[in-house]
């Protein structure tokens, strides 16, 4: 029944449960970084400028109306399926691709397409036109311009599988780390030409 | 009976030798959460759209900020197309003075790799940030990123 004097509260294992309470919201914790889907505008043309005249099977057309419905190519779709319809598209290599400062750049031998007549001949020639309502939700057409971007992603990520055994962000990570390497900026840039972004912003209708 | 008598002592002292840590501790955590905003919010917090191709934005002194969605003001009205640039609400026409006040910002060198985040509610409209672009594209400020969170897919 003796009760010791006073005895203190050891207070010598505070110092970890402080640490492990700083480590658990370290971890926990997400920082808000800004991220977003970047885009690189077209210069201003000048006043007599005369666009060129594009083969229409070399354009996908989409579509978005004022109630955010999609129309793609003539034909009502969904969201989730613009990526395959996009890749279809781009993928096809029906024919030689663009001239490029007086070196054809022949059919397109990387292409696992179709190979159909009606649709776009090379990736360097395809275009995607997007053209919406001004009354589009911006949401939904990011969500279009994000689907875009990653059927060109995934043929990306597909070639440089392919040639070099890498996913092509590994690839892209690894030169960035190491912008000298001249072996991994040729490889970088061959796979980007490959499959070049091309996607516009149509004029919206009212 | 002494045994019995000498527990009214009265109470020990709490040790405080680990206070210093506990307040450190915080005071990291919040350094570390914190992000200064350099300009108020004149329009609510933007509920950002999600799109899985983003990339991060890096360099921020070279970001500029356009935001767009709807005014905590209601003398502005409730629609989601109020646009925001530095700390007042302006209209598209407002644009390339807000870039070329920020490209004097920064040096000459650097003005080619300025980036415009545009923050925009999802509910905007894309004729709003049409006219932004069109604006954006008359003074040359070609490289936009529209700010959007990252989805898992």
């Amino acid at each position: 029944m003796a009760r010791r004097e006073n005895p203190e509260i050891n207070a010598g294992s505070m110092a970890d449960i402080a640490f492990l309470l700083l480590i658990f919201f370290l971890v926990t914790t997400t920082m808000n970084v800004d991220s977003g889907v970047s885009k690189k505008l077209s210069e201003k043309p000048p006043a007599d400028y005369v666009p060129p005249v594009i083969k229409e099977k070399n354009i996908f057309e989409v579509n978005i109306n004022r109630n955010n419905e999609l129309l793609v190519e003539g034909e009502r779709m969904e969201i989730k399926n613009l990526k395959e319809a996009a890749i279809a598209f781009i993928d096809n290599g029906g024919g030689e691709g663009k001239v490029e400062n007086g070196v054809a750049t022949g059919p397109c031998n990387y292409c696992k397409g179709e190979r159909s007549e009606s649709s776009s001949d090379h990736p360097n020639k395809a275009i995607i036109s997007v053209q919406s309502d001004r009354l589009t939700e911006y949401g939904t057409y990011l969500t279009v311009q994000d689907q875009l971007l990653r059927a060109y992603s995934e043929l990306r990520n597909r070639l440089s599988l392919e040639k070099y055994q890498t996913p092509f962000s590994e690839l892209e990570e690894a030169y960035k780390k190491d912008k000298e390497n001249e072996s991994l900026k040729k490889k970088v840039e061959g796979i980007k030409t490959s499959y070049p972004q091309i996607i516009s912003d149509a004029e919206p209708t009212n | 009976m002494s045994k019995f008598r000498k527990k009214k002592k009265g109470m020990p002292a709490v040790n405080t030798a680990a206070l210093p840590d506990i307040v450190f501790m915080l005071l990291f955590f919040f350094m570390v959460t914190t992000t200064m905003r350099e300009t108020d919010l004149k329009i609510d917090n933007p509920r950002l759209p999600s799109a899985s191709e983003v990339k991060k934005l890096e360099h921020k002194s070279l970001v500029s900020t356009i935001y767009v969605g709807k005014a905590k003001d209601l003398k502005y009205g409730t629609s989601y197309n109020r646009i925001q640039l530095n700390d007042k609400i302006g209209t598209a026409e407002d644009v390339p003075a807000f870039i070329i006040n920020a490209r004097s910002k920064v040096s000459e060198a650097e003005v080619p790799f300025m980036t415009t985040s545009i923050k925009a509610d999802k509910e905007s409209s894309v004729g709003t940030i049409t006219d932004i672009r069109l604006k954006l594209r008359d003074v040359n400020a070609l490289k936009i990123s529209y700010s959007a969170s990252k989805t898992a897919d």
